[in-house]
């Protein structure tokens, strides 16, 4: 089901079609020009993996990679991404094995109620690729721009460790 | 093919699908034709309703419907409260205001578009036209004379007064060697921010009259029966399920507004309608915690015997009772407020008091961190002001380590626990010697270095029904299982509590396997739908494994029972020579005669050899109801650095030693103590909840409230003691909350320590830069101005 589709009748909305490149696959959508890019994921191509949690562009649940960097998805238009390449939550894990820092949360104890998570590990995977062997205190700043309000960070801290170490 | 055992650190079920995106939770639930909800709010603290004007958003794009208060105020009927108290006032609350509005964001009227952003828009469309009252946002200042009124009910915005004790504080303090150490503690507001917000999707079913609710919520059992007592709505035909929860702490525990709106409304349109609550619209629609303003004594003598503590409690309930509002600061706080002391004297009066705010009910320890804080910050001052250390005092007034029920003096019995113990290893761990030569040193080299300990008891495994009930519980607050054994021999379990973020899909799983011998990946555990299972009360009071765990061991055993009679009776021997370990079933001393359990599940089934008067399958349902609560408890201690400069407050270490009872998964416990610590030293050091005086709430968006980041906390160091519970028959305590019940006092016990030498004695929470640089700059001031009177004097 596409959630912005017209049907009260009470007048068009204005709309511009963009490709945007997800996962691997190109998608053609008419879209509305405010449509956020995190609501273009989650409601038009129906990829929930990416979370909203909040409208201040604070929490970094919405964290996705945009041309190979870490952004928050809720901060940028989806026609701003028209013509980019976006990666998913659902698009890290290569068929069944999962990435270094996905395996990391799993071995580590990195999630608990998984809201923050998607982002979370979007954020980490953009961190280390640009140090890919950061110490603890970096790991820490690296993700002070997203919350976790579950686990107090310590064992998201020892993921993001084991996955660098996993990466060596 | 893995057996799980009891004690190991199984690693996490749910995880596959919550690292590859693939979690569902409410706002990924997609329902054919379903529309949107957003709620138009109260901006104001305090207001009549003189008219709303909603033609504009009737007619805006994409909009299907609009309903004010006054339009549903005969099928919404009024939120309930689940806990008495005697004198109880209990004012109306609709789900939608139609008089008056009580606090920043009551909400007012619905909108229902096709998409969320035409229901956001609409919003903005609907013209309410208020005549603004004054407003009261202090929990103290609303019982004064004079102070503006929420409600005819309850004279002087007073919702009930209450009282505990024991012994006989007033006569006690009358020994003239006794020191009356006095002081004002405020335990702050603050605002639970789970990360998911809230969210309800409705789908109605004309055809058939059902409602299925999609909430995000810790109680789906609850949430159903509540639902159907206020809007009539047959509990049959009403179906909650919670699914993925993206965390509570407290906030997910009660029947809210828009639960009810939406179930109603979908009615009204007969479409699935969907309502996520936006991050900002969360600060003010969802319960806040804490809100205590406290007046507080202990009393003691010069030798750090403590004899007694006084407290006068003004608690903010906000401007209507939550769910659980009256329980929280009455039988959480003031049961708890002897600690893991003898604390022969104990008086406790609580007011609490309605204020234009949004409504307070439990956040994380809810009532237990508010209790823990004062008793502890307390303990230490007292040390402080006798010059003594606050260890030595504590360790003077400890309970003996017992195994089997200690009756303290609010009456209560502590099940088990070696509160030096806990003491001891936490400061072997930590070694406090050295800290202290250490501190010294930093001092010289003007640095302000800081220790605080804090123990901690608290009263979890909530609860034994008629214990509960006789206090004024709405509702039982026994847990549920049901274990079904498939023909094949894996293994279904309902379980009535509802994870969000606890790991039960794993924890439960893991005591099945470990009792059965059933691998753990040949059994699926279910939650949280209340058409799938038998009723369950729900996750909340670091209860699950205490209560539902147990409840789940009772349906393992009753399993176990009909399979060994069973598994017997095929092998044709004695029962009292079959024995059963990892799964199988054997026949002493006969080497071949055995039958796995996933055999003997089959013959269950096949029922074609069965003892006699035994029923064919393998189900079995259990519902526990504990004889008492289960009572962890601990000692943490921290260290803190703080700039001379900015008055920066930084945790250096933390060390956790804590006594769970028997641990079941330890990782997932670990895990639960760094959040909840985390939480405990957010409260102390960022987080705040500020309204100004008409009840506009300033610290409203994530801009604005200090949510901790991970930059904020050092590598916490956790420890365990074991004593097992005596209230269930798998000894364990429960572990949510403890870490937050701990860390607030242990922190700010470390930041007056830093500046004690300083002349510092209390601070209120949370040590802000500017706070503690203010202080800093008052307690120099002071020196100065004393140096000063004493030259003059010579
Ligand atoms: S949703 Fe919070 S930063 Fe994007
Ligand atoms: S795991 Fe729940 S918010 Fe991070």
């Amino acid at each position: 089901m596409r959630a912005y589709v017209e049907t009260s009748g009470k007048g068009p909305t204005m709309s511009t079609e963009i490709t945007v490149t997800v996962n691997g696959t190109a998608h053609t959508e008419a879209v509305e020009p405010r449509l956020l890019l995190a609501h273009f994921l989650r409601d038009v191509l129906d990829l929930t993996g990416t979370h909203v949690g909040c409208d201040t562009s604070q929490c970094g649940a919405c964290t996705v990679h945009l041309n190979g960097e870490a952004v928050k998805s809720c901060t940028v238009f989806a026609v701003q991404a028209n013509g980019a390449e976006v990666t998913t939550i659902e698009g890290l894990a290569d068929g069944d094995t999962y990435s270094n820092v996905q395996q990391g949360f799993w071995d580590e104890h990195g999630l608990q109620c998984g809201f923050c998570t998607p982002g979370m590990i979007m954020t980490s995977e953009a961190l280390l690729k640009q140090n890919p062997n950061p110490s603890e205190e970096e790991i820490r700043a690296g993700i002070a721009g997203n919350y976790c309000r579950c686990t107090g960070y310590q064992n998201i801290v020892n993921a993001i460790g084991a996955a660098a170490k996993a990466g060596k | 093919m893995a057996v799980a055992t009891f004690g190991e650190s199984v690693k996490r079920t749910e995880d596959p699908r919550l690292i590859t995106g693939r979690g569902k939770y409410v706002d990924d639930v997609r329902l054919t034709g379903m529309a949107h909800l957003a709620f138009v709010r109260s901006t104001y603290g305090h207001a009549n309703i003189k008219s709303i004007k909603t033609s504009a958003a009737r007619n805006a794009p994409g909009v299907i419907a609009v309903f004010t208060g006054a339009d549903l105020q005969e099928e919404l009927g009024g939120l309930p409260v689940g806990w008495m108290l005697p004198d109880l006032k209990q004012p109306p609350h609709p789900p939608l205001a139609y008089e008056t509005v009580r606090y920043l964001g009551d909400a007012v009227a619905v909108i229902v578009a096709d998409s969320a952003y035409q229901a956001n828009d609409a919003v903005e469309l609907v013209e309410v036209d208020y005549e603004v009252l004054p407003a009261v946002v202090n929990g103290e200042e609303a019982t004064k004379d004079g102070a503006p009124q929420l409600h005819e009910e309850a004279p002087n915005n007073i919702g009930f007064d209450w009282e505990v004790g024991g012994g006989d504080y007033a006569e006690a303090i009358k020994d003239p060697d006794v020191i009356v150490v006095k002081e004002r503690i405020v335990n702050q507001r603050l605002i639970p921010n789970s990360m998911e917000t809230r969210g309800v999707v409705a789908d109605y079913d004309v055809g058939k009259g059902n409602i299925t609710l999609y909430t995000s919520t810790q109680i789906p059992h609850l949430v159903k029966l509540l639902f159907s007592l206020v809007t009539g709505w047959p509990e049959q035909k009403v179906r909650v399920i919670a699914p993925d929860v993206g965390g509570g702490f407290g906030s997910k525990l009660y029947l809210y507004a828009e639960e009810v709106v939406a179930g109603i409304v979908a009615r009204q349109v007969k479409r699935p309608v969907k309502w996520i609550e936006s991050r900002s619209e969360a600060y003010v629609s969802t319960a806040h915690g804490r809100d205590h303003i406290c007046d507080a004594e202990i009393a003691g003598k010069k030798d750090g015997e403590i004899i007694g503590i006084k407290v006068d409690l003004y608690a903010n309930l906000g401007a209507y009772l939550s769910t659980f509002a009256p329980l929280i600061p009455t039988y959480l706080f003031g049961l708890m407020l002897g600690g893991v002391y003898k604390m022969p004297n104990i008086d406790c009066k609580v007011h609490g008091v309605f204020t234009n705010t949004t409504p307070v009910d439990a956040y994380r320890g809810a009532g237990r961190p508010e209790a823990a804080y004062l008793v502890e910050r307390m303990v230490s001052r007292f040390a402080q002001e006798i010059g003594r250390d606050p260890i030595v005092v504590r360790r003077k007034n400890m309970l003996q380590a017992h195994k089997n029920g200690r009756e303290v003096t609010t009456g209560v019995m502590y099940d088990s626990g070696d509160y030096k113990g806990n003491l001891n290893k936490a400061l072997e761990i930590f070694d406090y010697k050295q800290f202290r030569a250490d501190q010294r040193a930093a001092r010289r080299d003007g640095k302000l270095l800081g220790v605080g300990i804090a123990t901690y008891i608290e009263i979890c495994g909530m609860a034994p029904s008629a214990v509960a009930s006789s206090l004024g519980a709405g509702a039982g607050l026994w847990e549920s299982s049901n274990v079904r054994v498939h023909p094949t021999g894996k293994a279904t379990i309902y379980i009535g509590t509802s994870p969000h973020g606890q790991g039960h899909e794993t924890t439960m799983a893991q005591l099945v396997s470990s009792e059965l011998g059933i691998p753990i990946e040949d059994i699926e555990v279910l939650h949280g739908d209340t058409d799938q299972g038998q009723f369950g009360t729900g996750t909340f009071g670091s209860r699950s494994l205490a209560v539902g765990g147990a409840a789940l061991f009772n349906s393992l055993q009753k399993v176990k029972a009909k399979t060994h009679r069973l598994a017997s009776h095929l092998l044709e021997a004695d029962p009292k020579f079959v024995t059963f370990s990892n799964g199988t079933f054997a026949v002493e001393d006969i080497a071949d005669k055995t039958l796995t359990i996933q055999e003997v599940a089959g013959q269950a089934y096949a029922a074609a050899n069965l003892p006699d008067g035994m029923e064919p399958g393998l189900e079995e349902v259990s519902f526990f109801d504990p004889q008492n609560f289960a009572w962890p408890n601990g000692t943490h201690i921290c260290v803190v650095e703080i700039e001379q400069d900015t008055g920066k407050v930084e945790v250096q270490r933390y060390v956790a030693v804590d006594d769970f009872g028997n641990v079941l998964n330890p990782m997932i416990v670990d895990g639960m103590t760094h959040g909840g610590v985390a939480q405990g030293i957010g409260q102390a050091l960022s987080e705040q909840a500020v309204y100004t005086d008409d009840g506009q709430l300033l610290s409203g968006s994530l801009m604005d409230y200090a949510l901790p980041s991970a930059d904020m906390f050092p590598m916490m160091e956790l420890d365990r003691t074991v004593s097992p519970s005596p209230s269930n028959p798998i000894g364990v305590k429960g572990a949510g909350e403890a870490g937050t019940i701990a860390a607030s006092p242990a922190v700010m016990n470390a930041v007056v320590d830093a500046l004690a030498h300083l002349g510092v004695k209390h601070m209120d929470m949370p040590a802000t830069s500017e706070k503690v640089w203010r202080a800093i700059q008052d307690a120099k001031e002071a020196q100065r101005a004393a140096r000063a009177t004493a030259r003059a004097a010579k």
